[in-house]
């Protein structure tokens, strides 16, 4: 009970708890600095993708949603007017994110980078890719085609 | 000591001048048939002077934004006089140092220059090389253009690989979740202040030790020496060795001067995010191996064995007893040519594979 802490210790303690709260007290807004704030909420927000007949049947076009780009395709043989002829997806490629492209050629989405394929469900049918690539809702107003980013 | 001016005696009694050049005129090289190789180390000494010189004349043109960095390149480009000269020599320069990096680490590597008491000039070295792939790769993305954008994009992406904090070092380095003008202006922070701050220090470290060790003679040509076979043969630093040293330097900037005249650096077109990967995209050449790897092994597998071989690179001569001890070493000698011909091999599979 009466154990007495030399006072070197004590003062040797306090000198270094209190150099260890100055390190913290210093370095934490540094740490919160360095990782800037949330952009103001893409969440659910919907983008207008394209205009009706901007795309012809078995043609794609890349979007802007948010900072990342998005793909639009207007499948073979698919109606311009109908948004069950559309597919979207986003264009960042499951492996490295690469931006993906609709190659009409082969009915598919395709990355350049290491040469991925995806059918138009967004899944991989070949390639390094490990996943599928997100699918995005599509919905019609006016002559605007809208992409969201709601469970398709 | 007589013959000397007073400016020299005013300095040499304040800061002992004396016995600086008394150790410049002790300091030699080793000469024997693999001194060659002595002179690669210099050779990437000179190469990054150049960059710090040229970098620093970019600088007062370069606007690191996402709106006008493509500009301010072009402007450098076509309209300030002899910027077309400075940022050719700014890059071909960058690429002709990342490979006399390599090439001083494998000849060091494959003379075992790394062992005993040389370990920490080894491991100085190893995190040189790791700040010369950040320095390409943060300056790859600085003009902006379409090629550098994708390459951030796959380069960045593998941050969220590293366990724990892979999503934190992402928005770290991204300036958050996707590629965007943040990160530009974060890259030419890196690029700028960042990385030569760690650089410099590391740099010194490295040098100091090489003054302190002088040069390692390769184990193979003690034993010659040891069994008389050969005799130890030196030439002084000063001069002999240092104008060889700068005959290389001229040749190299020579050559460097000619490849911007005759064929000045590319700008690409400007970054575009609704532009996709063109076929057969691919990062700078010193990253291709790893990339290449990539399409054959699943991501996880390949990353988690570079990250691996890195680090077993980096402490290796601790696990070089062999050659420690003075003996030859041939197990070490076929890790280091397997490592250096699969890096070969993987970046040329990486230039001639077809795409498709």
């Amino acid at each position: 009970m009466d154990e007495k802490i030399p006072r070197r210790e004590a003062i040797n303690y306090l000198l270094g708890a209190g150099i260890g709260a100055l390190g913290v007290a210093t370095l934490f807004p540094v740490a919160r600095y360095i990782i800037p704030p949330e952009a103001s909420g893409l969440g659910s927000s919907s983008v207008a993708a394209a205009k009706i007949g901007e795309l012809k049947p078995n043609e794609g076009k890349i979007f802007k949603f948010g900072n990342a780009p998005g793909i639009l395709v207007l499948k073979p043989g698919g109606d311009p007017n109908s948004a069950s002829s559309y597919a979207a997806f986003t264009a960042v490629c499951t492996h490295l994110n690469c931006t993906v492209q609709y190659r009409d050629d082969l009915k598919e989405i395709w990355c350049a980078c290491h040469n991925g394929h995806f059918d138009l469900n967004g899944k991989v049918i070949s390639g390094p890719p490990p996943e599928a690539l997100r699918e995005y809702r599509v919905a019609i107003k006016g002559d605007e085609i809208f992409v969201s980013s709601e469970e398709a | 000591m007589p013959g000397r001016s007073k400016v020299y005696e005013w300095f040499n009694t304040r800061a002992d001048i004396d016995n600086i050049l008394k150790f410049m005129k002790k300091k030699t090289v080793p000469h024997h048939r693999y001194s060659l190789w002595y002179y690669i180390g210099g050779m990437c000494l000179f190469l990054f002077i150049v960059q710090v010189v040229t970098g620093i004349l970019l600088l007062l043109y370069y606007k690191p934004t996402a709106e006008a960095a493509f500009e301010s390149v072009q402007y450098i480009m076509t309209e300030v006089p002899f910027g077309w000269l400075i940022r050719s020599v700014h890059s071909y320069a960058a690429n002709l140092f990342i490979g006399f990096v390599f090439i001083h680490m494998f000849s060091v590597f494959l003379m075992k220059g790394y062992r005993k008491p040389r370990e920490l000039t080894w491991v100085s070295g190893a995190f040189l090389l790791f700040i010369a792939l950040g320095f390409g790769f943060s300056g790859y993305l600085l003009p902006w253009n379409q090629l550098a954008y994708l390459a951030t994009n796959v380069g960045t992406n593998f941050a969220v690989m590293v366990p724990f904090v892979g999503e934190w070092l992402l928005e770290f380095m991204r300036g958050g979740p996707e590629v965007t003008g943040a990160t530009l202006t974060r890259f030419f922070g890196f690029h700028v202040a960042v990385l030569p701050g760690i650089c410099t220090v590391l740099l010194a470290a490295h040098i100091i030790l090489i003054q302190r060790h002088g040069m390692s003679t390769p184990v193979s040509i003690e034993k010659e020496i040891e069994t008389g076979k050969a005799r130890r043969l030196e030439i002084p630093f000063f001069p002999n060795f240092l104008y060889r040293d700068m005959l290389g330097w001229t040749l190299a900037l020579g050559l460097i001067i000619l490849l911007s005249t005759l064929f000045p650096w590319e700008l690409g077109e400007k970054a575009d995010i609704l532009k996709p990967a063109p076929p057969h995209v691919r990062p700078e050449w010193f990253f291709v191996f790893m990339y290449q790897t990539l399409k054959y092994v699943p991501k996880a597998l390949g990353v988690f064995g570079f990250a691996v071989a890195g680090i077993i690179w980096i402490i290796l001569p601790f696990m070089d007893g062999k050659s420690n001890r003075g003996e030859r070493n041939r197990i070490f000698t076929i890790i280091g040519v397997a490592a250096l011909l699969y890096i070969i091999i993987f970046t040329f599979i990486g230039y001639v594979a077809p795409g498709e």
